[in-house]
């Protein structure tokens, strides 16, 4: 593994399955009565959120905490933008702190690759969303999250998503969830399309490792996951598509369009979910809906990748360790 | 004045000739001139060119003297071998009215390291909506003859005709930054594939290439002469190449850095390589320098724009757009259009300096190296390898996008009406 994560295109596909295989392992510390492990004691890391997300941070928070690691909470307030220095500023404080790593949420693309290359600090990086760019353990959960459904929580183990077909729709031009999905994904084994109407699609997304269809029925019948993306409501006003309503009808997913896909097939979101527009409440909350599994995956997945990152030379969470608590 | 005896140089990359500098004016070009009373310049095996003229520099003085000022700016441009520059308008104030440019004219004569022709701004406050007094900047002392609101485009159909027809009455030129507004908003870099893979906002090609359309059309319509700066797409070649042979007067200049760099570099996330228009594919590279050799660009030049370390030691979004280029175009150049034989050192004094100083009316510059013309003149060690030092710069900024790159060539000596501005490589 890297020093960092900053893009979920830096993942080689035995790392990607080395940590879903120890979220696996953190996954079961969330059953047990006493929700901690001492693996992170004596080390700080700090929540750098330039950007409000409340979901990623607490989620972040938990598994910090559930590794006993020291957690300092840090929310910049105003764009780090239009202040120019602020990013190097609050770095090198941290770094006066002595902060072992860092997960940073920034509006600006790029700004966790900055803060991890240039010398500014010292500590590991983690990248909660940057811009429009990437959000890797969004792409880890969600990657955990269709292992656990389509091949199975222990049949899992050291398996990748070989052959399993995944079809993600909606806003991909502004979305870091379905860039960082995208590269994971295709490291995994797994076929991506991206189905979106053509406004929403960037420019350049021809050397990406997927396909792009602009019709989502077309593509239900062979997915064994669709996972559906936040459509913000003010890209209507900017002309990406005519009406809400136009929107909903070619491109959100309903209870008829849910009936062609084959029976196994599950339903992701990564939240929070506009129903009426991008899903209706039949389909949000269906058992084939992973949202709630979703978030719960997440914290799993993060427990593995700061474990990973900052719990030294072993390779991973071994039994011992994990049962002795 | 004395007497300086330039031995042995390459003029324009020729035979060795003796080139007699006396006073202000050059007095004898030959072989074996007599150096009686002369100074000596021993300048075997080195190149001389006419005095380098920047059709496009950024000073920021008066304003951000923190970046650059005319004295630092006219330093940098010695260093890199210019005699001339024009001095864009984007300044605090902006340079709009016959005041501004005349006190930025009047501060390149009194430093003296470099004629500063200050560019007046099309219209007032750069804000594209209300013409700029052309005509008083044009009878000032600073005698303006191009007019941009570089930084910004003049966007507005209308105000881009009316400027182009008023010039007309004393033989002005509009230099166009083409940028169409809506298509760039948000934008941060070339649009294509590095930008959908770090979800940076796109600036299309097609946002720069319909502007310049637009003026060739309109500077068809109205009989007059545009000039579109900092090319920086293989469609806008197509389009000037198109105008240019249906007879519209239009000249196009490229940037160094839009010679040589590509926009694979913003995969680093470091803004030294954020600039307006912003760094383009290979394919756009290739095709500048194809039209830069062949004559549809005219010019190179630099975009020379300095910007203080904390406005670039920042993320990507945050910092500001640009690079400094004056003391490093002519190596550039060397690089990318005559080591790769598509330009001899004639073919980059056309481009650097005859031709430049043609489209901007600056007398005295862009002259012939033979006798009785002004003494401006650069001499070249083409020979030389090394790597940039942006320690070594005389801009007071540092945003290069070569810190440790491997450029060929090295400026020695710069001569401006005679006076020695640049001696084997230091500054007088
Ligand atoms: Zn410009």
């Amino acid at each position: 593994m890297q020093r960092h994560l900053i893009s979920a295109a830096d993942l080689t596909r035995d790392d990607a399955v080395l940590i879903l295989d120890t979220a696996e392992e953190m996954a079961r510390v969330a059953d047990r009565p006493i929700k901690k492990l001492p693996t992170l004691r004596g080390r700080t890391i700090v929540n750098l959120f330039f950007e409000d997300s409340t979901r990623t941070r607490i989620s972040f928070e938990a598994a910090e905490k559930r590794l006993s690691a020291d957690v300092i909470n840090f929310t910049a307030k105003g764009s780090s933008v239009s202040k120019g220095e602020s990013l190097k500023d609050t770095a090198q404080t941290l770094e006066a702190m002595g902060v072992d790593a860092v997960v940073i949420r920034h509006g600006a693309s790029g700004a966790p690759y900055r803060l991890a290359n240039s010398g500014w600090i010292d500590a590991a990086v983690i990248n909660a969303g940057d811009g429009t760019h990437q959000h890797p353990t969004q792409a880890l959960l969600d990657a955990f999250t269709m292992r656990r459904r389509l091949v199975g929580r222990d049949a899992g183990l050291g398996q990748d998503l070989s052959g399993k077909r995944i079809t993600i729709v909606g806003d991909v031009l502004h979305s870091r969830v379905a860039r960082s999905n995208v590269d994971l994904l295709h490291t995994l084994g797994a076929e991506v399309t991206l189905v979106a109407p053509p406004t929403l699609v960037p420019v350049g997304v021809e050397t990406w490792p997927c396909e792009v269809a602009y019709d989502l029925d077309g593509t239900l019948a062979k997915s064994d996951a669709v996972m559906m993306l936040r459509v913000q409501r003010e890209r209507m006003n900017a002309a990406f598509f005519p009406t809400e309503r136009e929107y909903s009808r070619r491109y959100g997913l309903d209870g008829d369009r849910m009936a062609r896909m084959p029976e196994h097939a599950i339903v992701m979101h990564p939240g929070p979910m506009v129903r009426g527009m991008e899903i209706t409440a039949e389909v949000a909350d269906s058992d084939r809906c992973t949202v709630v599994e979703q978030v719960a995956n997440g914290v799993s997945i993060r427990m593995a990748v700061l474990y990973l990152l900052l719990g030294g030379n072993e390779p991973a969470v071994s039994h011992t360790r994990i049962e002795e608590k | 004045m004395s007497k300086i005896l330039i031995r042995g140089a390459k003029v324009l990359g020729g035979e060795p000739q003796d080139v007699l500098i006396d006073g202000s004016t050059i007095a004898e070009v030959g072989v074996g001139l007599s150096d009686e009373g002369a100074e000596v310049v021993e300048a075997a095996g080195k190149v001389l060119l006419p005095g380098l003229v920047d059709l496009h520099t950024h000073l920021r003085e008066p304003g951000r003297e923190d970046s650059e000022t005319v004295l630092t700016g006219t330093r940098a441009a010695a260093s890199g071998g210019y005699t001339a520059v024009f001095a864009m308008a984007n300044t605090f104030p902006v340079a709009d009215t016959a005041g501004v440019v005349e006190q930025v004219y009047r501060l390149g004569q009194e430093h003296g390291y470099c004629d500063v022709q200050p560019i007046g701004a099309v219209t007032v406050g750069l804000e594209g909506k209300k013409l700029a007094e052309l005509g008083a900047m044009h009878e000032s002392a600073a005698g303006v003859t191009v007019f941009s609101d570089d930084g910004k485009c003049v966007d507005d159909a209308v105000i881009m005709r009316r400027a182009l027809e008023y010039v007309k009455a004393f033989g002005g030129v509009v230099a166009q930054h083409a940028q169409e507004p809506r298509l760039t908003e948000g934008a941060q870099m070339n649009e294509g594939i590095v930008s959908a893979e770090l979800g940076l906002g796109g600036w299309p090609a097609v946002a720069e290439e319909s502007i310049i359309a637009r003026d060739v059309l309109l500077a068809e319509h109205v009989g007059s002469r545009v000039h579109i700066c900092h090319l920086s797409t293989a469609g806008s070649v197509e389009i000037v190449r198109w105008a240019k042979s249906r007879g519209i007067d239009v000249t196009a200049e490229v940037t160094p850095h839009h010679l040589l760099l590509t926009d694979e570099l913003v995969r680093t996330y470091n803004p030294v390589y954020k600039v307006n228009p912003p760094l383009r594919t290979e394919q756009d590279v290739l095709a500048l320098r194809e039209a830069l050799a062949d004559g549809t660009i005219d010019i190179v030049a630099t975009d020379h724009a300095p910007h203080p370390h904390e406005d670039k030691d920042c993320e990507w979004a945050a910092a500001a757009m640009g690079m400094v280029g004056l003391e490093t175009a002519l190596s550039v150049v060397q690089e990318t259009m005559v080591e790769t034989g598509l330009l001899d050192w004639a073919g980059v004094a056309e481009r650097m300096s005859v031709t430049p100083a043609r489209i901007g009316r600056a007398a005295g510059h862009g002259r012939p190296v033979s006798a009785g013309e002004p003494a401006n003149l650069t001499l070249v060690d083409t020979e030389y390898r090394g790597s940039v030092d942006p320690e070594g710069f005389a801009s007071r900024s540092r945003n290069t996008p070569y810190e440790g790159r491997e450029l060929p060539g090295r400026v020695t000596h710069t001569w401006l009406r005679g006076k020695a501005t640049l001696v084997d490589g230091k500054l007088t």
